[in-house]
């Protein structure tokens, strides 16, 4: 196959896929009787059209660039972490419990608190699938899957047994105390002017940005991510070099579990200031999609998450707004990850005859 | 260059009376912008022996592919016996009498010889009619070649003599009357290779056209009626094989003098470097493939560990450079190393002084999709000198430091930041040379230090090897090339089923009783 030039991999490649996707989308907006312009327009406007509208865009986004990076880590180690849901949930329970343990007086004390409460938790869910798989050889992926269960059930007899409070109804922890509850955008003395109204997008977004430089400096500026790497691209090789693979598989599962545990600062110390149970509400599945269209790159994974942010609050309003059922929006999504990721190679392929180098060949 | 057109002629026309069985008119092929075949024409005339010669990356695989229909060629026409046949695929070679025996078989590990050769050309739906008519053929053709292989025996259970033997008969009985062998010999013992070379002679007098692909000059004169010799992509000449000699053949593939003799003083041995004492080693199946090795090396000294592959070699460079786990004791330089093949042990061999240059430098070397620089680090990624600090790595310096190393190993092209898989297999040998080398270490393992390596490599390689013998350093070399062994080796060892059957000295011994000792035949042992 032709080799594409850079800009076309990184740009045109990821544009021709979506390209492909919304024409789908559209087309099945169309068998469904509705008009496809009208819900481009709502998912635009509600997504991206108002401060407002960017405001639960990139709440959104700060949870999947999370999860995203969770799958990309652990993908570097040739790891396919399908557990972010669980790793989320269970950070989440590290959350609670860090929020609930204190009277906080300041966020600024709660945050860092909860952020190791987050990252603990959701690496040590991930370290137990880690360790069967280095030591026990059991498939990562089925693991992660089963732990994902494992901690929603978890989670939902904890909240119902334990840590609900007493005459509450719903399954869920008390409210968290007022000096935990993390600044929004709005809040933010400067951003105010520009997010007038109460969003949920919070101070973790910056936590986020931050998140995703610290993986790429991880990867390709540390030993530790130098070893997941090449453990990742030959374990052979790996050994041949001494380093050992059942260090790297856990290094890079418990880095990849507090990763997918630290959304849990944005949505449950962020946004609903208690833990709920499916508190990662799919982040951790749709982790999956942002890496694989973000090629496993931070930055790529900057990228991705935003767009399934728009995708993600976008679809929110077509459900709000439109007699669109809101299922489509998993619909619209589906057709994103299938043709980034699964048909890539298809536009790769039809890309590649435009790209033929023109020397015709000296007979 | 231009001999092509004057001497391909020339060089077909002598046995021409015979009519070509195979010609090929202006064959081109291009990858991208790679020209791997470049307008290339040959006879090969009915019943005779054509070898083509030339280094890795010359053309010769495309150009087989190409008459096997696995490429179509960009222009050019292949003519089979005197009539042009277009081979679009590899049903249509088979149609044209044409058969291949790829380097790699391409058996099916647990079905008998029998369902081997039967299988793609069953002759209807039911199998048993196909089968007894595969027997009875396969009995006149190991009758009439020398071609004996038990029909039913398992593939799984056959040495690679005889797994060869398969894939002759498997073309023949497709009635191929033009047979390609691609680096038939390169995992034969001598003596299964000179069976390999009785068999094609006998093809030969039955009138079958072969054509030969090897890197080895002297399978060439010993074998081939007429040669051709490519270079980057062009077929640099065609000639009789007796009106040339293997320095000749070597100067026309690499483009320039080659010596093919290793030149080298006498060896200075000195203390015991490496000191190995009844060494054992199990696979994961729990077969023993180290059965009790007892080995010295000394300080400026190669000891060459000879062998067919399989025999243990394998293992053997495995637990030295601390990727397996085996029993027994190991020292060097008087300390004991750590046989438990704990998964870090790769590191700690490094820091008790021993390089490893492994046989399969694709998959245990280096990391294809790694770049240049970042596979100088590969295994010393902890050396303080690539960090900048505790946390981060010093990019910069181990960029500098491979530029400075692919510059004295005269890796081609010099530029550290491209990934390690577009490197030629000689040039990829020279990065991991380049940084196990200049490690300076007390002893070196190599293994296969040539393989799918060009001459022009392999003369550098050879010559850096015997610079670390005299700087005084311990050096192990496994190989499975004869020449290698007794060029490079001060003393060898001859393994066989994990045992060593015997030390010969490289003056005093020959491949024949190498070849011996390498079967396993202990009658071999009278000279010690």
């Amino acid at each position: 196959m032709t080799r594409l030039p850079t800009w076309a991999d990184l740009v045109l490649v990821p544009a021709i896929s979506l390209l492909f996707a919304g024409v789908i989308s559209a087309l099945v907006i169309l068998a469904i009787g509705q008009s496809p312009a009208e819900a481009l327009e709502t998912m635009v406007v509600g997504a991206v059209g108002s401060p407002y509208a960017w405001g639960y865009t990139l709440y959104y986004a700060t949870s999947f660039m999370f999860t995203g990076l969770a799958v990309t880590v652990a993908f570097h180690a040739s790891l396919f972490n399908i557990g972010g849901e669980g790793q989320a949930q269970i950070g989440g329970l590290g959350v609670a419990l860090v929020c609930l343990a204190l009277p906080w007086p300041h966020w600024a004390l709660a945050l860092p608190a909860a952020m190791i409460g987050a990252a603990l938790f959701g690496a040590a869910w991930a370290a137990i699938p880690a360790y069967l798989q280095a030591r026990r050889g059991s498939h990562i992926v089925i693991t992660t899957i089963m732990f994902n269960y494992i901690g929603a059930a978890l989670i939902i007899y904890l909240l119902v047994n334990v840590m609900r409070p007493q005459g509450q109804m719903d399954p869920a922890t008390a409210r968290f105390p007022a000096g935990a509850k993390l600044p929004t955008l709005h809040e933010i003395p400067g951003l105010g002017l520009i997010f007038t109204k109460q969003v949920p997008a919070n101070v973790t977004l910056f936590i986020a940005l931050a998140a995703c430089w610290l993986v790429w400096l991880l990867l390709w500026r540390t030993r530790l991510g130098y070893e997941i790497r090449a453990f990742g691209k030959s374990e052979k090789a790996a050994l041949y070099a001494g380093i050992s693979p059942f260090r790297i598989t856990m290094l890079a599962m418990l880095v990849s579990g507090g990763l997918a545990g630290l959304m849990s600062i944005n949505n449950v110390m962020g946004e609903s200031e208690r833990l709920l149970q499916n508190s990662a509400e799919g982040a951790g599945f749709i982790g999956i999609a942002v890496a694989l269209m973000g090629r496993n790159h931070p930055a790529g994974v900057f990228l991705a998450a935003i767009l399934f942010g728009f995708l993600f609050q976008g679809g929110a309003e077509l459900g709000l707004w439109t007699t669109i059922p809101i299922e489509l929006r998993t619909v619209v999504q589906g057709l994103v990850i299938l043709f980034t990721g699964a048909l890539d190679h298809m536009v790769r392929m039809i890309l590649g005859l435009f790209f033929r180098p023109r020397k015709t060949v000296v007979g | 260059m231009v001999a092509r057109s004057t001497t391909g002629r020339h060089g077909a026309a002598a046995p021409a009376q015979a009519g070509a069985a195979i010609e090929l008119r202006g064959i081109s092929k291009a990858f991208g912008s790679v020209q791997a075949n470049k307008d290339i024409s040959i006879e090969v005339a009915r019943g005779t022996i054509h070898g083509i010669i030339g280094e890795n990356g010359a053309g010769k695989s495309t150009l087989m592919s190409i008459l096997y229909g696995f490429y179509k060629a960009d222009s050019g026409e292949i003519l089979i016996n005197g009539i042009p046949t277009p081979i679009p695929d590899s049903q249509a070679a088979i149609r044209a009498g044409i058969g291949m025996v790829f380097q790699h078989f391409k058996l099916v590990q647990n079905f008998s010889v029998l369902e081997n050769v039967i299988l793609g050309a069953e002759d209807g739906a039911l199998l048993r009619p196909s089968l007894a008519k595969a027997r009875r053929v396969l009995a006149e053709l190991a009758a009439e070649y020398e071609l004996d292989v038990d029909p039913d025996a398992l593939i799984e259970n056959l040495s690679v003599g005889h797994l060869q033997r398969v894939e002759i008969l498997k073309a023949l009985y497709r009635h191929a009357d033009i047979l390609i062998l691609d680096e038939p010999t390169g995992v034969l013992t001598p003596d299964e290779a000179d069976h390999l070379f009785r068999i094609l002679k006998g093809l030969k007098e039955q009138g079958k056209t072969i054509i030969l692909i090897t890197h080895k000059l002297r399978e060439i004169m010993d074998i081939t009626d007429t040669v051709s010799v490519m270079r980057r992509g062009e077929m640099t000449a065609t000639l009789r094989t007796a009106d040339t000699s293997p320095e000749h053949l070597a100067e026309l593939m690499v483009g320039r003098k080659v010596l093919l003799d290793v030149a080298k003083a006498p060896a200075r041995p000195g203390r015991t470097v490496l000191e190995i004492d009844n060494l054992r080693v199990r696979d994961s199946a729990g077969v023993e493939r180290l059965k009790g090795i007892s080995l010295s090396v000394r300080a400026g000294e190669i000891l060459g560990i000879a062998g067919v592959s399989g025999n243990g070699q394998s293992e053997l460079l495995a637990v030295l450079g601390g990727i397996a786990h085996g029993t027994g004791t190991v020292s060097i330089n008087g300390e004991p190393i750590d046989l438990s093949g704990k998964s870090s042990g790769g590191q700690s061999r490094r820091a008790q002084g021993i390089s490893h240059v492994p046989e399969d430098r694709q998959h245990l070397g280096m990391i294809m999709d790694f770049t240049a620089w970042e596979n100088i680090a590969f295994g010393y990624h902890n050396d303080p000198a690539y960090q900048k600090n505790p946390l981060l790595m010093d990019n910069a310096a181990i960029l500098d430091d491979a530029r400075g190393k692919m510059d004295r190993f005269d890796v081609r092209p010099p530029i550290p930041t491209l990934p390690a898989k577009s490197f030629s297999g000689g040039n990829q040998q020279k990065i991991i040379l380049a940084r196990e080398i200049e490690r300076n270490p007390d002893l070196l393992l190599v293994g296969q230090p040539t393989r799918g390596v060009d001459i022009g490599a392999i003369e550098f390689i050879h010559k850096r090897i015997i610079e670390l013998r005299d700087a005084g350093k311990a050096i192990l070399l496994v190989s499975v090339e004869l020449d290698e062994i007794i060029g490079l080796a001060d003393r060898i060892a001859v393994m066989f089923d994990g045992r060593i059957m015997g030390e010969r000295l490289p003056g005093e011994t020959d491949e024949r009783a190498l070849g011996l000792l390498m079967a396993g035949v202990a009658g071999a042992e009278e000279g010690r």
